[in-house]
């Protein structure tokens, strides 16, 4: 796997193999090692996942959702009250407003449209903090062991045991966040800690592995080994993971403006719900559904992209899912042992 | 085992009280005390400006420093009290004791039940993989996963409740039923928590139930599998015994926790149905900004939540002999 590349910047080192001193004698290029990141984990995870019908269709309805946060915003024109006719019915005016619009006259469609890209920068963050935050602290807590894996551990067992929506409600109404970003990683806040501790239960058993053996007596340092022995390995299963983050975090984000305890300065299909369920309650009601069912087609298909990128993922990456009929292609069975890991369902 | 069952005692208790001095300093931060709120809700009233000053003062305390509250508080908890709710003006335990039959209720039912559907149905996928009925199975379970259970449940109010009038959509009973071990309040009861019950299990098992597909076809193509076929035992007893055992017991866990997590989930599903549960007693005590409530409802659901990994912890030892558990790790 040593690759010993010359480049220009990196001329004056000899390369000569020294075993046991130095921890790395290839020098490699910062261009190098970013085509190395994307080669993979970009390229060939995404290969292989496109095999895979489901990441497929999850992938498509994933890209529609981004189309619509960034281009549809921009094509189609914000909500405002009293910008057309009140409380028309779907497709009754179909080039004022198509699917609607509500009692104080705005048209539906668009209010959640333009509550996509608040949205798809929540699951981002709430994403790339709860997984990010789980590998450090389950890594670390997994290959340490000893006085390191007992704090590490306790940490995230109380974290884990604060009920999560009641805990994100009181920070939310402390902090009273408009940021999406910050909404994200509010959401996520003890999220982390389940994924943390099941990764931590196979990096227990990935570092008896030989070569992290190998590594260790070469004396290589716990951060390196960490990142190029270990992390590689739990690479699949965090990505699994990192979709079941996002649909958590859609679920908990619409809850949480649902129940009007985040900011509703901005809109959001929560505030939609809660607003078209408050007038379905009332005697008039009835006629109103159609305001109900826009934001929840909204919510589901971007949670429906979620679950298949994580199934269809799981699928291609954990030998343990991969069926019968698929036979032994090239299914390396070097880590079947991953002790009782199945897919962290939290929603 | 037994010092470890020790260690384990001793880090629950810590747990349930390192989030409870969490939790009494964080509810401190939220702005707006339960004074502010009072006030704002006689002004909403319409009531008499000079009288909302005159009941607000009624309620004013000298001010305490923070540890002598939470010195006061930790104290009286010990000896049982958990204080007086502000908003409801009755003891916080009484409203607890009220309140959380009815959420563990619906939420345990609801959790027994969504398992015990995911494990059948997930079996039934493994054994029948790749047919007709394999795909539309698991297709159902991936779309019914992606709604989230409030909407399924706001979605059965519109439809079931305001158009159709099937079931009731609001409360635990029906005015004038009174609680006792008849049939009348128990199928009441039943009837009040069906809508509840059905939009946590119909969204919740999908996804369990892929998870029991893909164990059971993990352990199909296990040796040991192949050599109980060759044995000539019965397709019975390679169900139950060996396929059904290995695979149901990494789900172990996942239930225990399931149940502690859909717990904290009633905060909105009860909301949705107006169901007075803990949950429910949570929101109002947040919105009202009722510390002692706030503090009963978050340590019941804590204990609640450790309680149930404590369990799973200790007893996955017992349930599965391969793992031993309190295994220590060299460190590096």
């Amino acid at each position: 796997m040593v690759k010993v590349k010359h480049t220009e910047s990196d001329s004056t080192t000899s390369n000569e193999f020294e075993f046991g001193t130095t921890s790395s004698d290839v020098e490699v290029t910062t261009s190098e090692r970013l085509r190395d990141i994307y080669e993979e984990f970009v390229y060939k995870p995404g290969l292989v996942a496109w095999d895979d019908r489901r990441t497929r269709i999850g992938s498509i309805i994933l890209f529609a959702y981004v189309l619509i946060g960034t281009v549809g915003v921009w094509l189609y024109e914000a909500p405002a009250t009293n910008q057309d006719p009140r409380s028309l019915q779907p497709f009754e005016q179909f080039f004022v407003a198509p699917l609607g619009t509500t009692g104080s006259g705005e048209d539906v469609l668009a209010m959640a449209i333009h509550a996509t890209p608040a949205m798809l920068i929540m699951v981002l963050a709430g994403g790339v903090f709860a997984t990010g935050f789980a590998v450090l602290i389950g890594t670390v807590a997994g290959y340490k062991g000893g006085a390191t894996d007992r704090l590490l551990t306790t940490f995230s067992d109380i974290a884990m045991s604060i009920p999560g929506l009641p805990l994100i409600m009181v920070v939310a109404i402390i902090l009273s966040p408009e940021n999406p970003a910050v909404i994200g990683v509010i959401i996520t806040i003890n999220y982390w800690a389940g994924l943390a501790r099941s990764i931590r239960s196979q990096v227990l058993a990935i570092r008896e592995h030989s070569y992290v053996e190998a590594s260790r007596t070469m004396g290589t340092g716990t951060t390196r080994i960490i990142v190029k022995d270990i992390i590689p390995n739990i690479m699949p299963y965090v990505l699994v993971n990192f979709a079941n983050a996002a649909r958590y975090v859609i679920f908990a984000a619409v809850g949480l403006y649902y129940l009007g305890v985040l900011p509703t300065s901005v809109s959001n299909w929560g505030i939609q719900l809660n607003n078209a369920y408050k007038q379905a309650g009332a005697l008039s009601g009835g006629g109103t559904f159609y305001q109900l069912l826009v934001p929840m087609a909204f919510i589901m298909f971007i949670a429906l992209a979620f679950i298949l990128l994580a199934q269809g993922m799981d699928r291609v990456f954990n030998p343990r899912v991969r069926t019968r009929m698929a036979g032994e292609s090239k299914s390396e069975s070097d880590d079947d042992t991953d002790t009782a890991a199945p897919t962290e369902v939290m929603n | 085992m037994n010092s470890y069952f020790v260690k384990r005692t001793g880090r629950a208790i810590l747990t349930i009280w390192l989030v409870m001095t969490l939790t009494f300093g964080m509810i401190r931060l939220i702005p707006g005390g339960p004074i502010e709120m009072l006030r704002a809700r006689l002004i909403r009233q319409g009531v008499d400006p000079s009288r909302i000053d005159a009941i607000v003062q009624t309620y004013k305390q000298d001010p305490t420093p923070v540890y002598v509250e939470y010195y006061e508080y930790v104290t009286s908890l010990l000896s049982g009290n958990m204080g007086q709710s502000f908003y409801y003006q009755e003891p916080v335990s009484a409203l607890i004791v009220d309140a959380l039959p009815w959420t563990v209720f619906v939420m345990v039912t609801a959790t027994i039940l969504l398992f015990v559907i995911a494990i059948l149905l997930g079996a039934l996928m493994a054994y029948h993989e790749g047919t007709a009925f394999d795909t539309a199975a698991s297709s159902a379970s991936i779309l019914l996963s992606s709604i989230p259970f409030y909407v399924l449940a706001i979605g059965f109010v519109v439809v079931l409740s305001y158009q159709f009038g099937l079931f009731p959509a609001r409360y635990r009973m029906s005015p004038g039923v009174e609680p006792g071990f008849t049939v009348q309040f128990l199928s009441n009861a039943i009837y009040h928590a069906a809508l509840p019950i059905a939009s946590v299990v119909l969204t919740q098992a999908g996804l369990q139930a892929l998870a029991m597909r893909g164990n059971s076809i993990q352990v199909l193509g296990e040796d040991f599998v192949r050599v109980a076929r060759l044995r000539g035992l019965s397709d019975r007893r390679i169900a139950v015994r060996y396929v059904g055992r290995n695979a149901i017991l990494p789900m172990y866990t996942g239930f225990l926790t399931l149940i502690g997590f859909n717990i904290g989930g009633s905060v909105i599903l009860e909301q949705v149905f107006t169901y007075p549960g803990i949950g429910y007693y949570m929101y109002q005590a947040l919105i009202n900004r009722d510390y002692a409530l706030m503090m009963g409802v978050f340590l019941i659901i804590t204990t609640t939540l450790v309680v149930s990994v404590y369990i799973a912890d200790l007893t996955y030892g017992l349930i599965d002999p391969r793992v031993q558990s309190g295994g220590q790790s060299e460190a590096y």
